[in-house]
């Protein structure tokens, strides 16, 4: 094979790559359009839901959302909080429920 | 009593022992699986399918112990052998090998992928889709420089460009059909860098991004609802394989495992792909990938070859990625940290975790993680489509 036949194939493969690649998110893209997200909402008011009586017990702080305890999330969105835990349980090698928080915060640059 | 010592005689003669100063090259190999071994067992490199490679390796060369015979597979490549014929004359690897051959054990694989996968983050965020092909760009890269500079046949130096995709199931299906009698150093040198990832990639990811740029912190991802999760592999099936239909194998088996996973009513099925079908898979594919290590084939220059171009084709991978993710950067205004970009490699979850250990480095309050699965899962994809590219190409 030549030094062009070479080039031209690389070239042909790093571009069907992308093409099927951008082919899919098309794909992505029209599936969020067919209103297939409907769940999510409702898992959304449910967590709403279940999180306002908590929310009155404390006032300042709230429980995160499903917690078994004392937990206590400042300025954490209950998303970055799952990261958090699933991390430090990675990082420690020990398993998720074997560990408990007591509370997670986000520490701002202006609080260094 | 002449007879006695005759036996005697024989018995040494057929021994492991006469036979490995025959061959000093037998007693290397031994050593490099020991090795091997070493690395699985101790520094825990990969070690589900390094001790299987390693200890393939270690029995294949201990001398006499005919677990594998090239040579019927090298009459079955040429037309001269049949299966039926390995079965009879072939040993104990040989025959695990035809589930190697067949790309049988490979696609299983997939299947536990598959079924062990979360595109949930690829899905919120399909840009991340375009990382995982930039960073294919290792794969082509390696497939260059091992066919214009290292001068290997074509059909070989695709085989050695797939190391690029970070992907040991991709690799070991592609090499098995193109070119077979590298199957041992290919799958070795994937498996090994992809154990290596958080050494290879980090000074490539300090050297290619700004301190600002691995301080960005990402938007929350949207949720993704069970219906997209169960659609997205039956549509990704559907079009991959009509655009690609060589990837059917490799994509199939992956997205027919998701789809087990995902569909909620196939949870006995998933849990057999995740678990008991994939260990059994990863001990039969380990071994008689290893076993093809012989000592007269493994021993050559081009292994050393191989070993340096899989290095190269890792860190252009993970190059590819990162130049995209900076310029995906610019274009968002900064909304997407490049960092996330060397996750295209593959080697799930491995690269995606070295995003994050990077991002929380320049910035604690920084989680790349969920960010980084996109593109690590998009590259698994992008892995398979370009090694389906290169056996329509040089498959015959």
């Amino acid at each position: 094979m030549s030094v062009v036949e070479y080039l031209v194939n690389s070239l042909l493969g790093i571009c069907v790559v992308f093409f099927a690649l951008a082919l899919l998110i098309a794909i992505i893209v029209i599936m969020s359009k067919l209103n297939l997200s409907d769940e999510p909402k409702k898992a959304k008011g449910a967590a709403a839901a279940a999180a306002a009586p908590a929310a009155s017990a404390n006032a300042d702080v709230p429980l995160a959302p499903g917690t078994a305890g004392d937990f206590k999330l400042y300025n954490t969105d209950p998303r970055d909080a799952a990261m958090v835990m699933a991390i430090v349980a990675d990082e420690l090698q020990k398993p998720l429920n074997e560990l408990r928080f007591i509370s997670i915060r986000e520490i701002t640059p202006k609080e260094d | 009593m002449e007879n006695a010592l005759d036996i005697l005689m024989r018995l040494w003669e057929t021994s492991g022992f006469f036979l490995i100063v025959s061959d000093w090259r037998q007693l290397i190999m031994i050593v490099v699986a020991l090795f091997l071994l070493y690395l699985g067992l101790v520094k825990k490199f990969e070690p589900l399918l390094l001790v299987g490679i390693a200890f393939g390796m270690l029995l294949v060369n201990l001398p006499g112990s005919n677990m594998y015979h090239p040579e019927l597979w090298d009459g079955y490549i040429a037309g001269t052998t049949t299966i039926t014929d390995i079965f009879h004359e072939g040993g104990l690897l040989d025959i695990l090998y035809i589930g190697v051959k067949s790309g049988l054990y490979p696609s299983l694989i997939f299947l536990g992928v598959g079924a062990m996968t979360d595109f949930g983050p690829l899905i919120a965020n399909p840009k991340s889709l375009l990382l995982g092909a930039a960073a294919q760009l290792g794969i082509f890269a390696a497939f260059l420089m091992a066919g214009l500079i290292f001068q290997f046949e074509p059909n070989v130096a695709a085989s050695i460009g797939i190391i690029g995709g970070a992907d040991g199931p991709t690799a070991i299906w592609l090499t098995s059909k193109l070119a077979p009698e590298y199957l041992a150093p290919i799958a070795i040198a994937a498996y090994s860098y992809m154990a290596l990832i958080p050494l290879i990639q980090p000074p490539v990811m300090r050297l290619l991004t700004t301190e600002e740029e691995r301080k960005i912190k990402m938007d929350q991802l949207r949720p993704v609802s069970k219906k997209e999760k169960i659609v997205f592999p039956i549509v990704v099936t559907v079009f991959v394989v009509l655009l690609l239909p060589s990837v059917a194998p490799l994509l199939g088996c992956l997205m027919l495992g998701n789809l087990f996973k995902e569909s909620g009513v196939t949870d006995r099925l998933s849990d057999t792909a995740q678990n008991a079908l994939m260990n059994i898979v990863t001990i039969f594919l380990a071994v008689s990938v290893g076993g093809t290590a012989l000592y007269d084939r493994f021993l050559t220059p081009q292994t050393i070859f191989i070993i340096i171009l899989g290095l190269l084709a890792f860190e252009f991978a993970t190059m590819g990625g990162l130049l995209l993710g900076k310029l995906m950067c610019k274009i968002t205004g900064g909304k997407i940290n490049p960092l996330i970009g060397s996750a295209g490699v593959s080697a799930v979850p491995m690269a995606a975790r070295v995003s994050q250990k990077e991002g929380a480095k320049a910035n604690p309050s920084n989680f790349l993680l969920m960010h980084a699965m996109g593109p690590n899962v998009a590259g698994v994809i992008g892995s398979a489509v370009a090694a389906g590219f290169m056996l329509a190409v040089f498959g015959g």
